[in-house]
């Protein structure tokens, strides 16, 4: 990077910071401890909250109703990370992987539904998993059974619900970290006779690292939070988090114990984006020492997913 | 054998992406109440959206947030992207981690911690609070989508720029500013489509005096499948698909120059 204009002088640069710093402090620091003091508050007969000191809301995390919301929500969260980086890390290679003619295109059809509203697709799949469903439709027409499936409204609906919505989130990072694999790589390691398998453990699983974990990040946070597919799909019957969260706020104005659940996602996502920095540093490291070929830019992994008619043209 | 395997699968996944809104997109012509049977071709259900004033005078609203939002956004966006790749500054890295985690953290923290900032400093919920967490929702997508523009152009265009006698500002205007401007479309392209979209945070951030599209969407969609539910959504996909292609477009244009 050549000399940046370090001194100040000039009040456009002092304009660009200022402005910058005052609306991170005012709309992302500010309410982030507002609702961290929240979290560490009595709640109030008749205001959100009193201020009196209590540790309570964060023991309340740990009785048996929060810690029933919180597995569930874990493990649906888990299962559709899981599901999203196995279906959707074979689906991104091979559009990394076609044609250059082709790639745009290909590409082009995952960031349609990456855009579309998750809501209205949420309830798109109503149709197709719902009791007058297409499957439950089709499976009758073909004599397999005899009366619908119910799907809906169970945990596996809201399963299929967050692996639907949020699998675009997953392939779009992979996509952006497979592309950018150098493929001299891994014909030089066939040249010295590994096997696919052992060059893909060995070469291409260790450089796309930073992509898996930035998909990860952004199928697993939200799907804890979004509360909407598992009202649409799962019904009243188990709630989420998302939910729970919402509900502290919205239905039963418990305030501090909704701040404090919110606390469990916050941790997450610094887990997370603590891992996503750390395997990205590592694929740098290996790029500085000149072992291999690099994919690890240490730069934001949504500059590849949120911003794709960028990433669709490079 | 492995090449057709490889075509089947890559189908099946795009045919799991799109079945579903086709689907919602066929059904919503289906002049039946029901989506059992198909009762012929009908527009009915698109009139009946037309004369639904309730939920005419929230996508006015969305459309008013979004707009603004989306602006502000742009405006902000830029500008702290401009800030972060242009100058050496304390706490730079700082700026640039806060960024990075707001375009992560999870919308719901980002809608309860502004509702509760919103209440503490006694604020009215409704078009400005709901505009506020808007713009902070959009404006990190911008930021990034504009950096990582400026990342690809060469650093000594604006380094000849001040040699050559141009001011600061006047740099910006004729170098920096037209080099990201597909970044800039798209960021606001984005946005827009944000917001319209956001029901997490407009939950949180608006009152019963101003509706917004997405929350009142989200009441009509929770009662179950209804014809005027498959009209609307599939309006909201295509609106979306139209500003999916105007954001391919801008950015392609201005690359092949």
């Amino acid at each position: 990077m050549p000399r940046l204009p370090g001194g100040g002088g000039s009040a456009f640069r002092a304009f660009g910071i200022s402005v910058t710093w005052f609306w991170l402090g005012a709309f992302a620091l500010l309410p982030s401890l507002a609702l961290l003091l929240v979290s560490v508050l009595d709640r109030g007969e008749l205001d959100f909250f009193i201020p009196a000191l209590t540790l309570g809301n964060y023991r309340e995390l740990l009785g048996p109703v929060f810690l029933r919301v919180l597995w569930d929500s874990v493990r649906l969260a888990f299962f559709s990370t899981l599901v999203c980086l196995l279906a959707g890390y074979p689906f991104a290679y091979h559009i990394a992987r076609a044609r250059p003619k082709w790639r745009p295109w290909l590409l082009l059809l995952v960031i349609i539904p990456f855009w579309t509203n998750s809501l209205i697709r949420t309830y798109a799949l109503i149709l197709i998993i719902g009791a007058q469903g297409m499957v439950n439709r089709l499976l009758m027409a073909l004599g397999l059974i005899d009366a619908p499936l119910v799907i809906m409204y169970t945990d596996f609906a809201v399963f299929v619900g967050l692996t639907y919505t949020l699998l675009p989130f997953m392939v779009l990072p992979l996509y952006a970290s497979i592309e950018k694999l150098d493929t001299n790589l891994l014909d030089a390691a066939r040249d010295l006779g590994a096997g696919s398998l052992r060059a893909f453990w060995h070469i291409t699983l260790p450089l796309t690292l930073p992509g898996i974990v930035a998909g990860c990040m952004l199928v697993f946070l939200p799907s804890l939070g979004i509360f909407y597919v598992p009202e649409i799909l799962g019904g009243a019957k188990n709630m989420l988090l998302g939910t729970f969260i919402k509900n502290q706020f919205l239905v039963a104005n418990n305030w501090p114990l909704g701040a404090a659940a919110s606390a469990v996602l916050t941790l997450a996502l610094i887990l997370m984006a603590g891992l996503y920095r750390l395997s990205s540093l590592r694929v740098a490291g290996r790029e500085k020492k000149g072992l291999l070929g690099g994919n690890g830019d240490g730069k934001n992994p949504r500059r590849e997913a949120a911003n794709l008619p960028e990433a669709a043209l490079r | 054998m492995m090449r057709s395997l490889k075509r089947a699968y890559m189908g099946l996944v795009y045919a799991f992406f799109y079945l579903p809104l086709f689907v919602v997109f066929v059904y919503s012509f289906n002049s039946g109440k029901y989506t059992t049977n198909w009762g012929g071709f009908s527009t009915r259900w698109y009139e009946s959206l037309v004369s639904n004033s309730a939920l005419l005078d929230a996508a006015l609203n969305s459309l008013m947030v979004a707009v603004c939002a989306a602006s502000l956004a742009t405006f902000l966006g830029t500008l702290t992207a401009l800030s972060v790749k242009r100058y050496h500054f304390p706490g730079r890295r700082v700026m640039y981690g806060g960024i990075f985690l707001l375009t992560v953290s999870p919308d719901i923290v980002m809608g309860i911690s502004l509702l509760v900032m919103f209440i503490a400093l006694k604020m009215e919920l409704g078009f400005v609070t709901i505009l506020l967490a808007h713009t902070t929702l959009c404006a990190p997508f911008v930021a990034v989508t504009v950096l990582a523009r400026l990342e690809e152009f060469d650093e000594h265009l604006i380094e000849a720029a001040r040699d050559l006698g141009a001011s600061e500002a006047a740099a910006f205007r004729h170098v920096l500013l037209p080099l990201a401007f597909p970044a800039i479309a798209a960021g606001w392209l984005l946005s827009f489509t944000l917001s319209m979209d956001d029901v997490l945070i407009s939950t949180f951030t608006t009152g019963p005096s101003f509706e917004v599209l997405p929350v009142k969407i989200y009441s009509m969609v929770k009662l179950g499948v209804k014809p005027d539910v498959n009209a609307l959504s599939a309006i909201m996909f295509l609106f979306t698909l139209f500003f999916v292609l105007l954001a391919q477009a801008v950015s392609q244009i201005r690359r092949k120059q």
